[in-house]
């Protein structure tokens, strides 16, 4: 059986903060009534977390649950664990209203690290990246410059961030970009 | 070097010094200097000419609102031309040229104009260059091209970095001046989030230059030393950022409102962006800016060495820079009264104040005559006498027709008409003005302010910026402002102690809008209203007496208030010579629209990062390396770069798609179809919601089969096409084309969730997580069971199934489908493992000829086959039925979205243009969208056209040139010889045939 | 440039994060629609200078279709709603009142959605 690449390498560059792509990481996309018990129960036994509440994001270890809208959730886990992990889901929820896709593939991510990671973000993004009002715990969709994004804190200095594939290339440069040196802003 | 003054200079270090040039002299000044100030220092008054006159001009203030000092700076990739020489701050190595002048600055052939200036009145251009109508393009237009604007673009790609900052506060306060920074105290003690932006590298504002005797103190400090107490203050608060050479630039709706930050340009060899564009979101706009002082309106007040009076005691003060000797003070005001009271206190030889207002006391007027300046009141200005220098000045009566009563030598007139409260970022978003008699300027009118996303107002003016002169006054006002801005973001405030500071009695201003009052034709005609756009009283008088009465009206027809620094100092002075014009109140006339940004911001700051690589993203497919590697030449397909072929050693182009279409005909070819769109819709209802998509009928699909699917908008019109896969019962996986995937996603979103939200269907674009290779050709079974795995016989996987398995090691999806005519199969892999699968094929079908293609040669093909492409043959007018796809539109179906257009008037109409093939006679290659035409004329005097050429290619299969087209009535008239419009004007003729050029029973693709 | 808050995710979402769908609440009209109904469904938009009802998308953030109600004179938003419904919530209505007092929500007599009714219609 073959094994997937994924698009970048393991180059990192270091500017005002360390951007790093993290290599093959397992995410599963799944789609249903994040209200119904079924649902929940089905999540907390395969991934052993609950269901985090509106744009809420749980990690215990690799194995991290990512609130995405009132009938979406991205799961995120080894990549080796991933089939097993989609074939499970289905399992459980069997005929219910619900959607288990495998999504690793299609995306990318990013970590941007250090004491002005928030500073590198809040050149990208149209969100509040003030300590006091983007806090670990919370996950959120938006745009970075010209493309989609999912922003979430994994330590309190280090921003993880999933951009689609495709533009894998593009992300990497915007965010060196964003870090370059000189470029510090001063401000948190 | 020898004008400094050495008891001044707050802003310099004078113990050092910098080098720069000036239209290529060498030239030195003292770090903290600006451009405008070291050359004042090196007494270089002229630095520029004016726009229509080419008249000498000169430096008239200190600040943003100066017209005149416009350079072009630095050199090659970092050359800018329009760069303000008084916010513009001295670095060494900076190389400065003047503008707008030919053969040189001193010497100027465009100056006479200035001689012609009676024939050259406003309106010109509208009334000269608009008979006869033929000179237009190849005369006036090219003549009035060559005279236009100011500088020169840079002939080089711009070498510098920009970015944006997203930011969200709660209370921006902008300007650093005395105001703000009070008010920002009293909002951030109150808890506020507060960020402070000063457009200018220093704090303070005009309260430190203005504080000149040892009694203006606030509380029981100098201003300096309050200022430096207040900042200290401010930065040992956590909740308050303070940043300088960051200038508001424009305020927008709901808090929105952009910020220059200046970085780099004071120091360009340090390392990061030179420009930072703020957006920031604010919910409470605290405007500090100040106000503006007004040029006085008088004959030869454009002449070099005519300043404004708080611009001469700014580079007194600031830059220790006498910039002249003899100075004549004009004023309105008593404000002024402080200027000639520091020139006579560093040592000015003469001082000599006119003032237009009859004998009075007043605190500073007393000081004045202390320190023995002579002051005369009922003056005014009635002549400057120079050309590049003021001489001399000759005074009249303020009240007469401008009779000479003397004429004394001078080499700076300080003028003062009052001051303006600058209220551009109170008005960007909607604030309105009123007029203060009293104090004669446009104030902020506090009970309309602009107005924010919960309705209520989201802006406050404080200090002078509120039309508050007096200290105090600013003091009181700045505090309250702050904390009511507090207040509105629900923050409990607490009493803020308010400094005392000393009170001036005062006279209060005299509005006078032209010296004399009764001047004189003459004079008028050579008192400048718009320095930089030369526009002068006799102008506005002119546009008035033309029918221009609206501001807005008269300020395009004069150009008043319309050059680079967007009337900053002209506005009031143009109002009021146009309200007395029309014989009313300034108040009746109204103001012209202040519009973003305050003062120009760099086109870099504006692009941020998106440029050269960063403009937009470009969208790779995992095999993207692979085909840079082996000569792709890429074709643009939205985001996404497809190879458009692979180009070969010693081939052209048009002979690597030629080498492509014959060998995926006759052997084996390979396509990267990893951009095709890729959705899934699952649910209990996603068959029901697939037939209200499509136009035909998808609830039928058996599992395990495909099925070519249209889609149309609900005004009936193509979309996008594809082919749907049955994945089981309750799931299907559409593919869409490349350019389709986001917007078909969408599309099927928004009809789920805002019209059909209790159907039970999830969808997912699952594009990205799958490589998808077209393995096509005669030979390609063969190389799909050397790679082993899926047996893939003809009955096991006919043509429009699917299977899932395993293929050569890969756990794949193969699609038998075909685009091109050819045995044709989609292999569909996770996208981590499209190279890998890709290389695998390219080297098992080494011995069947495989060789990769591009989209020239999947389109030649598909056209071959007469396929449609959505975007080829539809533009967002055509429907499936004038494609003769009608066996794909389902019948029985009550309804799908699209279908009741259909069945419009407009739509069953029968001289609608419809799908045909084409051939020309000669065999050659029609032309790209070209029309088919018939004889007579339309009545524009066209020719009458029936028809447009849709697709065009020249076909190596069958050796000749092949098209598609649309052609009213065209399938009835099979076999008719059209004429094909050129491009040269000629025609060429055209058979209309049957679209399915090769293989028409398509038995290729079923073996 | 407008923000605007996401019924959804909570999202109060820079203007850059949505992508806007014109008019709300109009009702489709299929196969057996009358020529003009069929073309008033397709082509006749308020565009009101005043009080609007109109849609947008959540594209960047969670996705989610929504309406906002907002004088487009004023940009003053009077509230945001998910997409799953007929008519403006009651809340919204008093709210636009309290404002405008004459403004009405549409001139064809729907009135606005009533408390009783307004918790029937839910993502689903």
């Amino acid at each position: 059986m073959s094994d997937s690449v994924a698009p970048l390498g393991t180059e990192t560059f270091v500017g005002i903060a360390e951007i790093k792509p993290l290599g093959l990481q397992g995410l599963i996309a799944v789609r249903g009534d994040l209200q119904t018990q079924f649902l929940g129960d089905a999540i907390k036994q395969v991934m052993n977390i609950a269901i985090p509440g509106v744009r809420g994001v749980v990690f215990t270890g690799n194995d991290g649950v990512g609130w995405i809208s009132p009938d979406e959730l991205l799961l995120f886990c080894d990549h080796e664990k991933v089939a097993a992990r989609v074939d499970e889901l289905r399992e459980l929820l069997g005929d219910r209203h619900t959607l288990v896709l495998t999504v690793s593939d299609e995306r990318v991510i990013f970590s941007v690290s250090g004491v002005r990671s928030r500073e590198v973000m809040a050149k990208l993004c149209p969100v509040d990246f003030s300590p006091t009002e983007f806090t670990s715990g919370m996950i959120r969709r938006t745009r970075m410059a010209q493309i989609a994004a999912t922003i979430w804190l994994s330590k309190h200095d280090t921003f993880e961030i999933i951009v689609m594939r495709s533009v894998a290339q593009y992300a990497f440069d915007l965010l060196r970009v964003a870090a370059s040196e000189g470029s510090e802003v001063d401000l948190w | 070097m020898n004008k400094r003054v050495l008891q001044f200079g707050r802003l310099l270090d004078q113990s050092r010094t910098v080098s720069f040039s000036f239209n290529g002299k060498k030239l030195v000044g003292h770090p903290g200097d600006t451009l405008a100030s070291a050359l004042l220092a090196n007494d270089q008054h002229l630095v520029g000419r004016s726009f229509k006159y080419h008249r000498p001009r000169g430096i008239v203030a200190a600040g943003p609102e100066e017209p005149n000092a416009l350079f072009g700076l630095n050199r090659g990739a970092r050359f800018e031309p329009n760069q303000l020489g008084t916010t513009t701050e001295l670095f060494e190595g900076l190389e400065a040229c003047s503008q707008n002048h030919w053969p040189s600055l001193e010497c100027d052939f465009g100056e006479v104009n200035s001689l012609l200036s009676r024939f050259l009145p406003a309106g010109f251009y509208y009334k000269t260059f608009i008979h006869p109508r033929a000179f237009w393009k190849h005369v006036y237009e090219p003549l009035i091209r060559r005279s236009a604007g100011l500088g020169r673009p840079p002939s080089e790609p711009d070498s510098d970095t920009y970015e944006y900052l997203y930011l969200f506060i709660d209370i921006l306060v902008i300007g650093g001046g005395i105001a703000g920074l009070q008010a920002a105290k009293s909002a951030a003690q109150a808890g506020a989030r507060v960020l402070v932006i000063e457009q200018s590298p220093h704090w303070g504002g005009r309260t430190v230059v203005d504080a000149t005797t040892a009694a203006d103190t606030i509380g029981d400090l100098s201003a300096e030393q309050y200022v430096n107490q207040i900042l200290n203050e401010l930065r040992n608060m956590p909740n308050v950022a303070l940043r300088n050479r960051t200038m508001g630039a424009a305020v927008y709706d709901h808090g929105y409102v952009l910020a220059y930050e200046r970085c780099t340009d004071h120091d360009p060899v340090a390392a990061g962006p030179r420009h930072r564009l703020w957006r920031i979101r604010a919910a409470q706009v605290i405007c500090a800016t100040g106000a503006i002082e007004r040029p006085m309106t008088f004959a030869g007040n454009d002449i070099p060495g005519v300043m404004l009076a708080s611009a001469v005691r700014d580079y007194l003060v600031n830059y220790a820079v006498m910039v002249g000797h003899h100075t004549v003070v004009m004023t309105n005001n008593d404000d002024a009264y402080v200027t000639a009271i520091l020139l006579k206190k560093a040592g000015a030889a003469s001082v000599r104040v006119l003032d237009t207002r009859a004998q009075h006391e007043s605190d500073l007027k007393t000081a004045t005559e202390a320190l023995s300046i002579p002051v005369s009141h009922g003056r005014a200005i009635a002549r400057v006498m120079g050309r590049k220098r003021v001489k001399s000045v000759k005074i009249c009566d303020v009240s007469g027709t401008g009779g000479i009563i003397e004429e004394i030598p001078a080499d700076i007139v300080a003028m003062s008409g009052g001051w303006s409260p600058t209220l551009h970022l109170w008005s960007h978003c909607g604030g309105k003005a009123e007029w203060d008699f009293r104090q004669a300027m446009l104030r902020p009118k506090a009970d309309c302010p602009p107005v924010g996303a919960d309705g209520r107002g989201f802006v406050r003016c404080a200090g002078a910026a509120n039309g508050e002169l007096d200290l105090q006054d600013c003091l009181n006002q700045a505090t309250e402002t702050g904390s009511r801005a507090a207040s509105d973001i629900g923050l409990n405030v607490a009493e803020v102690e308010v400094p005392v500071a000393p009170r001036r009695s005062e006279t209060a201003i005299q509005p006078v809008w032209q010296l004399p009052a009764h001047a004189d034709h003459d004079l008028q005609a050579k008192s400048w209203i718009d320095f930089q756009n030369d526009v002068k009283v006799t102008d506005i008088q002119l546009a008035v007496r033309e029918g221009f009465e609206s501001v807005e009206h008269t300020k395009r027809y004069t150009t008043l208030g319309m050059a680079t620094d967007q009337g900053k100092l002209s506005n009031i002075n143009g109002l009021a010579v146009l309200s007395g014009s029309l014989n009313q109140s300034i108040d009746a006339t109204g103001t012209t629209t202040f519009r973003p940004p305050y003062t120009p911001i760099s086109m870099g700051a504006i692009a941020g990062e998106a440029r050269a690589n960063l403009f937009q993203p470009v969208r790779c497919t995992p095999m993207h390396q692979w085909h840079q590697d082996h000569g792709a030449v890429w074709e643009p397909v939205g985001q996404w770069r497809r190879p458009f072929t692979y180009q070969q050693k010693n081939e052209s182009v048009d002979e690597a798609v030629v080498r492509e279409i014959k060998n995926t005909r006759e052997n084996l070819g390979l396509l990267d179809a990893s951009t095709l769109g890729k959705l899934i819709v699952k649910g209990p209802d996603a068959a029901r919601f697939l037939d209200m998509l499509y136009t035909n009928m998808m609830s039928s699909l058996p599992v395990g089969r495909c099925r070519y699917g249209l889609m149309c908008s609900e005004n009936g019109f193509l979309m996008d096409d594809g082919v749907v896969v049955r994945l089981s019962e309750d799931s299907f996986l559409c593919h869409t084309t490349t350019g389709g995937a986001d917007h078909v996603h969408r599309h099927m979103e928004e009809w789920l969730q805002t019209e059909w939200w209790d159907w039970q269907v999830y969808v997912a674009n699952i594009t990205e997580q799958y490589a998808q290779i077209g393995v096509v050709g005669p030979n390609a079974r063969k190389v799909l069971q050397k790679l082993g795995g899926m047996t893939l016989a003809a009955d096991e996987l006919p043509f429009m199934a699917w299977q899932d398995g395993e293929l050569g090691g890969f756990r794949a999806r193969v699609y038998r489908i075909s685009f091109s005519g050819e045995l044709s199969y989609e292999i569909a892999v996770p996208a981590g493992q499209g190279l890998s699968l890709w290389s695998t094929l390219i080297e098992a079908g080494e011995e069947f000829g495989i060789m990769p293609y591009g989209t020239e040669a999947l389109h030649v093909m598909r056209a071959e086959k007469g396929f449609i492409m959505i975007g080829d043959e539809t533009d967002g007018t055509v429907t499936p039925q004038d494609l003769n796809l009608n066996w794909a539109i389902s019948k029985k179906k009550k309804d799908y979205i699209g279908k009741r257009a259909q069945q419009r008037d407009y739509m069953v109409h029968a001289d609608r243009w419809r799908l045909v093939g084409l051939e020309s006679l000669d065999g050659s290659v029609l032309p790209e969208g070209a029309y088919m035409v018939e004889d007579g004329r339309n009545a524009l005097g066209q020719e009458n056209m029936i028809g447009r050429v849709t697709s065009t290619y020249y076909s190596p299969t069958l050796g000749k040139g092949i098209a598609m087209g649309l052609v009213r009535h065209g399938p009835d008239r099979m076999g008719d010889v059209l004429l094909v419009a050129d491009l040269e004007g000629g025609h060429r003729k055209a058979r209309i045939v049957n679209p399915i050029f090769y293989d028409r029973e398509h038995t290729k693709q079923n073996v | 440039m407008l923000m605007l808050s996401c019924p959804y995710c909570g999202v109060m979402a820079d203007e850059t994060e949505l992508m806007p769908g014109g008019e709300a609440h109009l009702r489709r009209h299929g196969p057996e629609a009358s020529a003009e109904d069929f073309k008033s469904y397709l082509f006749d938009r308020k565009n009101p200078k005043g009080v609007h009802v109109e849609r947008w998308v959540h594209s960047y953030g969670c996705g989610k279709w929504f309406h906002a109600v907002r004088c487009t004179r004023t940009l003053e938003v009077f509230g945001t709603y998910p997409a799953q419904t007929h008519r403006p919530p009651e809340e919204i209505c008093q709210s636009v009142a309290q404002r405008y007092p004459d403004w009405q929500w549409r001139d064809d007599g729907e009135d606005c959605e009533t408390n009783s009714d307004s918790s029937s219609e839910g993502e689903t």
